[in-house]
């Protein structure tokens, strides 16, 4: 392959510019932006160009020689056959003239307007959402037959029971980190035996619940979303839809409902290993044996907690599991759009969970504190 | 300046495989191939299912070690460890996936683009032209450039695959099922497409395909991959000659003989 190369020629007061070698991609001396204006420079004298000499020519060399020219035909010029047949290609080419970026000054205002009108869909399709569950919901309980355990018992074996060595493990740590820093603090008033209550009432009405709401956001519902999603792009959807199976029958409600199963038993769970990791660390801190500490867990922590521990498990469960099906049914083909509503999706259920766990602390202010 | 025919005759094939052996655990699927492609040809990989056909091209292309043996393209290995030498081989091939493999995130322009812009030689407005050009070879319109990849048919798919194969004028094309998923019509008209380019940019093209009226249409030369070897190779005419239960099978019944006897009578 020989590289390109330009000479250039004087004579009797025309200059002449002889081209030859391998005009490609390749060849072209690199960088070629710069290649380029020296060949316009050149060709700012309005020289005769001499092309014969060109071994061979690509769309590239081609597209160069036609920038260098000003998108126009030289006066003189001499070439091959087959090689104006690719110039005239290039001519030929039509390019779309580019959208003008021009800044709007009111641009913020509009995009507040659509983020609004964005978030007012969002609500009212995931009410619709809602409502579907709710008709189905009716559908199978006069037509049990139709009920699909099979998808429940394999969403409740995956949300929940492959969750619980990760949610045991992290209940637990928590619970000793509690333990300790509350320690500290409660041994300077010689209050050591709050810790009971300090750790039963944090942990089985709010640190359990929350810790398996952000857990299992993370770990099912963006699962969800992702299966969803991929579904809707292989159009596994459209096929379930044309065997007459409801998506939102098959797919949907079994993932709502093992959520709404699954969250109340991990919320226990998460709780019951903060309570005795909280229990080993007070034990090894201050000696606090663990028969009081399991003696006095019952009178200092109202039974009440436990309902409203297990009633912030469903809500945040049936959150979670709307929230991964609303986002991962809008996913559209293409994998830009799958990464950006499976974040979405686990950013809004954390954001939604805390949201709802303040409603529930305002709701509940009256009830179960001693 | 023109090079002479001898001196191109010199050159080492484009493609150039010895003993390549392929395993997977203890599936054997290609037992010791050889196989050259000179420069210009247009050679057709036949074989029946699951004979290891898209296996072999992607070996060709380096996507894939075979377990022994050697892949050499334009006279150097694939597999070249020296990161510098291997981009600047792989920058002499284009690949056309069989489904495309269009990045969905990027617009139609952007794809086309992208090949031109690792480059870094090029400036924006020589990088948009270049690929309006592509466009326009490819028989697309230039208002198609702003289109998602999921906005587009499956042929317009295949033409905008080709055109970014076709982007850094590729010595070399490879085609893993052309036409695969294409209606007659539009898999015929993206055939005589890839006939015109080919006359025009004079590139060597391997091909994978099921399709007898591509293979018709665009192979000079036929490779039949049967028994884990490479049992014919050459024109349409000397395979035929052959005698193997595939070759009988593939040219003595059925639209295949009929479609490539028309285009050799």
């Amino acid at each position: 392959m020989a590289a390109a190369t330009i000479d250039v020629v004087d004579k009797t007061g025309v200059r002449q510019l002889v081209l030859a070698g391998d005009w490609r991609l390749a060849t072209m001396p690199q960088p070629i932006a710069e290649f380029e204006l020296h060949l316009r420079q050149l060709a700012a004298g309005n020289p005769d160009w001499e092309l014969r000499s060109i071994s061979r020519l690509d769309s590239a060399g081609a597209t160069v020689l036609w920038r260098a020219w000003g998108r126009q035909w030289p006066a003189a010029l001499a070439l091959s056959a087959e090689h104006r047949a690719l110039l005239e290609r290039v001519a030929s080419i039509a390019r779309e003239p580019e959208a003008p970026a021009a800044r709007d000054p009111l641009a913020w205002i509009t995009a507040l307007g659509q983020l609004s009108l964005a978030a007012q869909r969002h609500l009212s399709e995931i009410i619709a959402l809602i409502g579907q569950l709710v008709l189905d919901l009716g559908y199978l309980c006069l037509h049990p037959r139709e009920i699909p355990w099979r998808e429940f018992s394999a969403n409740l074996y995956k949300s929940g029971a492959l969750a619980l060595p990760v949610i045991a493990l992290i209940g637990f740590l928590i619970g000793i980190v509690l333990s300790y820093l509350s320690a500290l603090q409660l041994k300077t008033f010689g209050a050591d035996v709050f810790i009971v209550n300090l750790l039963g009432i944090s942990i089985v009405r709010e640190l359990g619940p929350m810790l398996v709401a952000v857990l299992v956001a993370g770990r099912s519902g963006s699962a969800m979303t992702a299966q969803i999603g991929v579904m809707r792009v292989t159009e596994e959807i459209d096929a379930l839809a044309t065997m007459g199976v409801s998506r939102s029958q098959r797919l949907l409600l079994p993932k709502v409902l093992a959520l709404a199963v699954a969250m109340p038993l991990l919320v226990i769970w998460c709780s019951a290993a903060g309570i005795i990791g909280g229990m080993i660390a007070a034990k090894l801190q201050m000696g606090l044996s663990y028969g009081f500490f399991i003696d006095t867990l019952p009178r200092v922590v109202p039974v009440a907690n436990v309902w409203i521990g297990l009633c912030k498990g469903l809500v945040f469960g049936v959150l979670i599991a709307l929230i991964a099906c609303h986002f991962g049914l809008r996913v559209k083909p293409n994998t830009e759009s799958l990464s950006a509503l499976t974040t979405s999706s686990v950013v809004c259920s954390i954001t939604v969970a805390i949201l709802v766990d303040a409603v529930f602390a305002v709701a509940t202010r009256g009830l179960g504190l001693p | 300046m023109n090079a002479p025919p001898a001196a191109s005759q010199a050159l080492p094939p484009v493609i150039e495989i010895r003993g390549l052996y392929t395993q997977f655990d203890d599936l054997v699927v290609h037992r010791d191939i050889d196989l050259d492609i000179e420069a210009g040809q247009m050679l057709g990989l036949v074989g029946g299912s699951g004979s290891g056909k898209t296996t072999l091209l992607r070996e060709m292309v380096g996507l894939l070690a075979p377990s022994r043996g050697s892949v050499r393209l334009f006279g150097q290995s694939v597999l070249d460890t020296d990161p510098q030498r291997r981009r600047a081989l792989r920058r002499r091939f284009g690949m056309l996936f069989q489904q495309g493999a269009l990045f969905s995130a990027l617009s139609v322009f952007d794809n086309i683009a992208f090949p031109l812009r690792e480059l870094h030689t090029l400036d924006e407005g020589m990088v948009a032209d270049l690929v309006f050009l592509k466009l326009a070879m490819v028989e697309l319109e230039a208002r198609h450039a702003r289109l998602m990849p999921a906005e587009l048919s499956g042929g317009m798919v295949k033409r905008v695959a080709l055109a970014r194969a076709l982007s850094l004028e590729p010595e070399l094309l490879v085609l893993d099922e052309p036409t695969a998923g294409l209606d007659p019509d539009r898999s015929e008209s993206f055939v005589k497409l890839l006939r015109i380019l080919q006359k025009e940019l004079g590139f060597t093209v391997v091909m994978v395909t099921h399709d007898p009226e591509t293979l018709a249409g665009l192979a000079t030369r036929l490779a039949v991959l049967a028994d884990q070897r490479i049992v014919a190779c050459g024109t349409a005419a000397e395979v035929a000659a052959v005698d193997h239960p595939f070759v009988r099978n593939f040219f003595g019944s059925g639209r295949g003989a009929a479609a490539i006897r028309q285009r050799q009578g």
